[in-house]
């Protein structure tokens, strides 16, 4: 059923029977076009844009869990293109005009909300640092603008302006950033998907694949073999498992992320606020929950969970920031596993096996990136050559020397 | 996390500071090959799901590099000596 203000009022003066599923729990058929792995956001994203762009709409997407159980439902939903690399900027960029649309291209309330994020600066070398992100932004046509610190204590005025160590002397605002609805992204784009015939199977692992001499031809999983003309692995957090199962070794490590919400507030942060001399990240959700985070654990980690000593740090990060955190009382933590690349920087790319292509590598920032990682990931998949935005997304990148090192940090957790 | 430091008894994963796979071993730059094989030292990992062997150095106690075997999915520490003593 489309949504609208008119299935409202059939379904409020019928008692609410008209409603159906938003999307059908698929059994898996023999064979497809095109096998995606991983019912997160990105694999999801990606089948959706198979069949609308592309009219490959013969499509599986298989899930081990239920759609959105894993990093798509353990993120901080936070939207934002506010890169400053070449190879970053316009896939980003895209990304943020696909949030944009997105609620009307599906027919979903995802509440995006565009509310801004501010990256605050706390010393002279960083306020310059920031002007040339905002700067390459602006040539790149996504809107930056540079604010003092009396424009930020307008806007923010219970941070702490005048710490000994880190005073705030200002930020960078994208206005166009702000969140998104983490589940009703990954159930929009299942709907949407389902309404265009993809197949969505949950409860369905892939324990290996088949293969045809070299090519690969389909996953064998928990249901059984399902044949695949291509196979596309949207699987971050497990990609270096997925991968091995392919004979492939990757330049990726899993490493687990925290987050935390604390006990509902009234109003208090308008957007997304970071914070520059540490690792913190903080926004307020529609519940009123303050929604935070900060570094990865920094050791290899497959346990959607992390330890206390992160806690401790990204505490004190929030307290130096914005001491009024230390009245609120934290509900609940979380944490996902983050597919760590060796540049900090994603692989859209066909993999060196026939037949497969790789969409991994998100490391802490994939959220983001759903709708134009799904549309990029599809369009490789479709004509087998990357689409423009996502070209320097390349598997290939660490033995050509082409990296794109936007933090310069990586998986190596001393440098974070 | 708790590292069983062999030469400190079980200390606190915060004492310890990480670099990772202890497995890796640094190839011979004057190896034919030697361009790929750096390749691979610098960038590709086995990032196993299970157990894995890692190097620690425990900055806040003796200052000793270790070598642990842990288990990525439990976190659970099966054994750590010191790094010196392997090879």
């Amino acid at each position: 059923m489309h949504y609208s203000i008119l299935s409202i009022i059939a379904n409020a003066v019928t008692g609410q029977k008209l409603w159906s599923p938003a999307w059908r729990d698929a059994k898996p058929k023999p064979a497809y076009d095109v096998v995606i792995v991983g019912g997160g956001g990105h694999g999801l994203a990606t089948a959706y844009y198979l069949a609308k762009q592309h009219g490959v709409r013969n499509v599986a997407v298989v899930e081990k869990g239920w759609i959105g159980s894993g990093n798509a439902g353990r993120n901080t939903t936070i939207i934002r293109s506010n890169y400053g690399l070449p190879g970053n900027i316009p896939f980003y960029e895209w990304s943020m005009k696909l949030w944009e649309g997105l609620e009307q291209e599906l027919n979903y309330n995802a509440m995006v909300s565009q509310r801004g994020v501010l990256n605050l600066y706390h010393s002279d070398p960083q306020r310059d640092a920031y002007a040339r992100r905002g700067n390459a932004m602006r040539l790149h046509g996504v809107d930056a603008e540079l604010l003092d610190r009396e424009q930020v204590r307008a806007m923010l005025p219970f941070l702490d302006f005048d710490n000994a160590r880190f005073p705030i002397q200002g930020g960078l605002l994208q206005r166009r950033g702000g969140t998104a609805r983490h589940d009703g992204v990954v159930w929009g784009y299942a709907r949407a998907a389902d309404r265009l015939g993809v197949d969505i199977v949950q409860n369905c692992e892939v324990t290996g694949f088949l293969r045809e001499g070299e090519r690969i031809v389909g996953v064998e999983t928990t249901l059984g073999p399902i044949r695949a003309g291509k196979v596309g692995l949207a699987v971050a957090g497990n990609s270096s498992r997925l991968g091995r199962l392919a004979g492939l070794r990757l330049p990726i490590e899993s490493h687990a992320l925290q987050a935390f919400v604390s006990e509902g507030l009234k109003p208090l942060i308008p957007g997304v606020v970071t914070f520059g001399a540490g690792h913190f990240y903080v926004s307020q959700s529609d519940k009123g929950g303050l929604v935070f985070g900060g570094d990865i654990e920094g050791y290899n980690s497959y346990a959607q969970r992390g330890n206390l000593p992160v806690i401790e740090d990204v505490c004190e990060g929030g307290m130096a920031l914005m001491p009024l955190i230390g009245r609120l009382r934290l509900l609940r933590s979380w944490g996902g596993l983050c597919d760590m690349s060796m540049d900090g920087s994603p692989i859209i790319d066909r993999a060196p096996v026939a037949g497969l292509y790789l969409n991994a590598g998100w490391s802490y920032g994939g959220f983001k990136a759903t709708p134009a990682s799904g549309w990029c990931f599809a369009h490789t998949i479709a004509r087998d050559e990357p689409h423009p935005v996502s070209a320097a997304y390349r598997l290939d990148r660490f033995a050509t020397g082409h990296l794109i090192d936007e933090k310069g940090v990586g998986a190596q957790p001393n440098l974070h | 996390m708790r590292i069983p430091c062999p030469y400190c008894g079980p200390r606190d994963a915060h004492e310890f500071s990480y670099l990772g796979d202890a497995t890796l071993r640094r190839p011979d730059p004057a190896a034919p090959d030697a361009a790929t094989a750096f390749h691979d030292y610098v960038y590709l990992r086995d990032n196993p799901a299970g157990t894995h062997e890692e190097l620690w150095y425990h900055g806040g106690g003796c200052r000793s590099w270790l070598v642990v075997t842990r288990n990525t999915v439990t976190h659970a520490i099966t054994d750590a000596r010191f790094a010196k003593e392997r090879s």
